[in-house]
């Protein structure tokens, strides 16, 4: 049994003719955050749609908690969540109804009292009785987060957590998330195109380009190996073409 | 999930008065249209109510169907669909919140307007007696199964199979016999009607309103048929599944 909490092995995921992820491989230690990086269509989204089996993988292997997530996801799906500034929460429901209900899904025994602390967190409190439908693109993600650790995740999928945040909460939600995984040993693994915030919250990343792993490693030996200042910087050589050897 | 269709439609009064607006009104329509025909009709006279009585039962089906539809496509509406199926929530334990909404939803439709008959048509359709719990049942197991496969198409053309959602129980009411017997169809079609439970359900409503006879042999037909509907529905339900997650639909539906 691997003391990782996720592996991945040769992981490809074609649609048509198309390659959105080709023969990746990589794995996560406990208590470890992760960055997921790479320009738009590089196989971001799709890597984690498999890790969360929303997608099937063409080939390859994925385990989590040591479960083959193609047999196995419903043991793990409890202690895992994401969030996703691309998956909705019901419109029409209130923040309050919409958390209790995936309180409920995720089977918390004290649902109110777990949305009350993440409202407070997340200073939801003002918003909780409205739609989830008529708020701002912060607050959706906000929320979204919050929906996220309701069940307090050992291992939390994170796409673009702080999309459409202003800069003040942007940073007061990287440093709930250093906090919880601090307080949790969670495992976090996270795709940004954000490229401080991995750098702050991160310690290992991976590039993805075309669907392939061409780099890792942590951020600071990825900024000494390109010979650049910031992640960001690395970053764009990378995606132009400018790779160092992985 | 059962909550969060509460919570649906508690917050939203169209949501509320649409449960009983077209049970009633269809209730209402052809109790005057039956008062009409039971002075001009030996066939409608013989049997007080028949019409009344066809258009609630059919209206069991109709509901049971459209309300598990549209608490489906109320998640793809929203986008919701990532967010349930990472959660810990069975597709199978999905479809039993999705029948157990559309019962009560159907209860409270076809209850209220079944109500409003006797009040204003003197109508009942409880004369049927202990047989209309099993005329409900294969009525509303029907409707589930078109509701699953409508649900199904959805998910594998996206929004713009939604109106075979709307549309598809209308495809077989004409073969239902709801209103007249499946004798009156042309002769190549009636075999297609008599692979519908529903035809079977609607010849027994009649045998029990005219013929005052419970007619085993249609019950047995009705349970048969859902049997096979309820399987083909739930394949074709899964399959689709399998396919939404093979090409990413969970991710991309939405509004």
């Amino acid at each position: 049994m691997s003391k990782k909490i996720l592996t991945v092995s040769n992981l490809s995921k074609r649609f048509g003719n198309v390659v959105a992820v080709d023969g990746v491989s990589f794995d996560i230690a406990p208590g470890s955050t992760v960055g997921l990086l790479g320009g738009n269509g590089a196989g971001k989204t799709t890597t984690l749609g498999m890790l969360l089996g929303l997608l099937l993988p063409t080939s390859g292997l994925i385990e989590i908690f040591g479960e083959d997530m193609a047999r196995n996801r419903h043991r793990v799906l409890p202690w895992m969540n994401f969030s996703s500034p691309y998956v909705d929460l019901p419109h029409r429901l209130t923040v309050r109804e919409n958390l209790i209900i995936y309180g409920h899904l995720y089977g918390l025994s004290q649902v109110a009292n777990r949305v009350k602390t993440l409202a407070i967190d997340f200073d939801l409190s003002d918003i909780l009785g409205r739609p989830a439908g008529k708020l701002s693109a912060g607050q959706k993600t906000r929320v979204a987060l919050a929906k996220a650790l309701l069940n307090e995740p050992r291992l939390l999928l994170l796409d673009e957590p702080t999309a459409s945040m202003d800069p003040d909460t942007a940073d007061t939600i990287r440093g709930y998330l250093e906090n919880y995984q601090r307080r949790t040993d969670a495992t976090i693994l996270l795709a940004s195109h954000n490229m401080s915030e991995v750098e702050r919250l991160c310690d290992h990343v991976l590039v993805l380009k075309a669907g392939q792993i061409v780099d890792r490693g942590s951020p600071s030996k990825l900024i000494a190996r390109f010979g650049r200042r910031t992640l960001e910087e690395v970053f764009l050589d990378i995606v132009r073409g400018q790779i160092s050897n992985a | 999930m059962i909550l969060r269709h509460y919570y649906l439609i508690r917050g939203s009064w169209p949501r509320i008065l649409e449960l009983i607006y077209w049970p009633t009104l269809q209730m209402t329509l052809w109790g005057f249209i039956t008062v009409f025909f039971e002075s001009h009709s030996s066939w409608v006279a013989q049997a007080a109510g028949i019409l009344v009585s066809a258009v609630l039962l059919w209206d069991v089906m109709f509901r049971g169907q459209i309300s598990l539809f549209l608490s489906f496509i109320e998640e793809i509406w929203s986008r919701n669909l990532g967010h349930l199926f990472v959660s810990p929530l069975r597709p199978g334990e999905l479809i039993v919140a999705l029948l157990l909404v559309s019962l009560v939803r159907t209860l409270i439709g076809v209850g209220g307007a079944a109500i409003l008959a006797i009040l204003l048509f003197d109508v009942s359709i409880f004369t049927l007696g202990v047989p209309l719990a099993a005329f409900f049942t294969n009525l509303i197991v029907m409707g589930w199964s078109l509701g699953l496969i409508v649900s199904a198409l959805v998910l594998r053309f996206g929004q713009g199979a939604e109106s075979l959602g709307w549309a598809a129980i209308f495809l077989v009411q004409p073969i239902s016999g709801v209103f007249y017997p499946i004798s009156v169809l042309p002769s190549w079609l009636q075999p297609v009607a008599a692979a519908m439970p529903s035809s079977h359900i609607f010849e027994g409503m009649r045998a029990i309103l005219i013929d005052e006879v419970f007619r085993v042999d249609l019950l047995t037909n009705a349970v048969g048929l859902n049997l096979v509907f309820v399987v083909i529905s739930i394949v074709i339900f899964f399959s689709v599944l399998r396919y939404a997650r093979i090409h990413g639909q969970l991710l991309q539906l939405g509004e």
